[in-house]
């Protein structure tokens, strides 16, 4: 390697300012996702357990963000270490304008990027254990889990670590976020258990509507977690881009058949599902595969999505918004999918299998293999840990009158009526109801 | 012929539907209501503005029965309804003057008879 050498060090700290106005409107749109993730999650749950659910993204959004910047950041982007980073840029000491060797936007960017994706991340795990899950054990989960288990996925998928450095080809996330999120959903369902009308009860959508708009919200968004992971506007960012449109739209069309086969109807939340999991299936894949091959990923890898889908509610797991199903499978078979078709004259760097170079898809079935046994241990260890040392889950009397009002005060849908307004300093007036 | 007015608490709906159902009671209406029997009042705060909420979500079953059924709707409402704790609700049985089937013009005792097929 010739990087020492003095040319190639001043042309590598040169910020494009292209790349960077690219980059800030990308970790913008990945923000918004979260909002989105929030939305399309509330809808899903029950009308008294809406504020709740949303706030779990939305404290995931403080709570990730904090973590990130003290010390997830540091553990995943600092150092070449094969399992973790180091503590070079803890409080994020040494991130400042100078670009990352090999990227051409400030090193502030980049760290913002990857802030948002830490943050989603640690949201979208929320999706296995609403509607039971105490609000403050949920907060000491989000801290703990962004540290402990995104950060370091992060460092083996993006940062330096044994599966990047391997060769692993995960263009936006499949390793940390989508697996990830996906078997830690599955170890948190366990361990916190089902709702206590889970499989006695039916527990429906209070607002499908709501599914559908932070669906589409979260494919807007999406354009800049593909389009921004090859940090710069050039081709890998452009295919990734254009691959983001074309995957969910061809997953969209084989739910609908799906659906049409299964009930003979089309489903709107199974659309807002599909195009979750068309984003999830090109996250990993999406500046490595050929538009031809995006389009071929989403009708295909949509079915093993389906079967897990309409499997999971008839077993006694209840991970709530199948985050498994949508991110955990379809995360999986995006990165699989890149071991077969894998084209290096559309990518640059590598080719799968199917265009004679096997041993890509072995170092994409080491990460197959090896992030969802992380995720799934490590959430499941760290959920015992927390439980050892506090409550959670809600009491039953707060399952039942919906935790909105038992961990926030407020109804999503309050309407005023028979409410009597409290004098603000007449505080001996304030009666707190007895939660039983 | 009475008709049976149970006002319990929402979350409890779904056990009295299924309570009603073991005891063979066929036909129900049921509504969303608001009340207030004193219960502890909830508290809760809106930015700056905080509220006692005096009136609670309740749900407002109505069932028109036959005599000999009066007794096991009554079981079935307290058996689903009651947690034990202040606010599980009330039941009221009135008496009921007239019951007509609209689909057939049917009367009275015939018209709070389930059909069966």
């Amino acid at each position: 390697m010739s990087l020492l050498e003095l040319p190639l060090i001043a042309q590598a700290s040169q910020v494009d300012t292209g790349d960077t106005a690219w980059m800030l409107v990308s970790t913008a749109l990945v923000l918004l996702m979260t909002i989105g993730l929030g939305i399309f999650y509330a809808g899903l749950v029950r009308s008294k357990n809406t504020l709740n659910t949303f706030m779990m993204c939305i404290a995931a959004m403080a709570v990730a963000m904090v973590t990130w910047a003290l010390v997830g950041y540091s553990l995943a982007f600092d150092g070449e270490g094969s399992l973790i980073g180091g503590f070079e840029y803890f409080a994020m000491q040494g991130v400042d304008f100078i670009p990352r060797e090999g990227t051409t936007i400030p090193h502030l960017v980049f760290f913002a990027f990857q802030a948002t994706f830490c943050i989603i991340t640690t949201a979208l795990v929320s999706g296995a254990v609403v509607e039971r899950m105490r609000f403050g054990a949920f907060l000491v989960f989000a801290t703990l889990w962004s540290v402990l288990v995104y950060a370091v996925l992060a460092h083996w998928a993006f940062g330096g670590g044994w599966l990047i450095s391997g060769g692993t080809l995960d263009f936006a996330g499949g390793v940390p976020v989508e697996m990830g999120s996906g078997f830690s959903a599955l170890a948190a369902a366990l361990v916190v258990g089902a709702r206590k009308d889970y499989g006695r009860q039916a527990l429906l959508p209070h607002n499908a509507v709501f599914v559908l708009l932070g669906a589409g919200l979260l494919w807007f968004g999406w354009f800049g977690f593909n389009g921004g992971s090859g940090f710069s506007t050039g081709d890998a960012s452009v295919l990734a881009f254009v691959n983001t449109l074309l995957t969910p739209a061809c997953a969209l069309i084989t739910w609908f058949i799906l659906d049409l086969i299964r009930g003979r109807k089309v489903t709107a939340i199974g659309a807002a599902t599909a195009i979750i999991v068309g984003c999830v299936l090109i996250t990993p894949a999406g500046g490595y595969v050929s538009p031809g091959w995006a389009m071929v990923l989403g009708f295909l890898g949509a079915l093993p999505c389906y079967a897990m889908i309409v499997w999971r509610p008839r077993t006694r797991v209840d991970e709530t918004l199948d985050v498994l199903a949508a991110h955990g499978v379809a995360g999986f078979t995006g990165i699989l999918f890149i071991g077969l078709v894998a084209q290096a004259n559309w990518n640059g760097i590598s080719d799968g299998l199917l265009y004679g170079n096997a041993a890509q898809l072995w170092d994409q079935v080491l990460a197959a293999v090896a992030a969802p046994a992380y995720a799934f241990i490590a959430t499941y260890v760290l959920l015992r840990v927390i439980g050892a040392v506090m409550p959670l889950r809600a009491t039953e009397h707060d399952e039942a009158i919906g935790m909105d009002f038992a961990y926030h005060g407020e109804e999503a849908y309050a309407t005023g009526e028979g409410a009597i307004l409290v004098a603000p300093d007449a505080d001996g007036e304030v009666l707190v109801a007895d939660p039983g | 012929m009475k008709l049976v007015i149970g006002i319990v608490r929402p979350e409890k709906a779904n056990d009295v539907l299924e309570a009603l159902y073991r005891a063979e009671v066929r036909g129900v209406s049921m509504s969303r209501v608001q009340g207030h029997g004193g219960e502890l009042d909830r508290v809760e705060t809106y930015r700056g503005t905080t509220v006692k909420m005096g009136l609670s979500e309740k749900v407002r079953f109505e069932v028109a029965v036959s005599d000999s059924f009066v007794q096991a709707t009554v079981d079935a409402l307290c058996e689903g309804a009651r947690t034990g704790e202040v606010g599980d609700g009330k039941i009221f049985v009135v008496p009921l003057e007239q019951a007509v089937r609209i689909r057939t013009g049917e009367t009275d005792q015939s018209a709070v008879t389930p059909v069966v097929k």
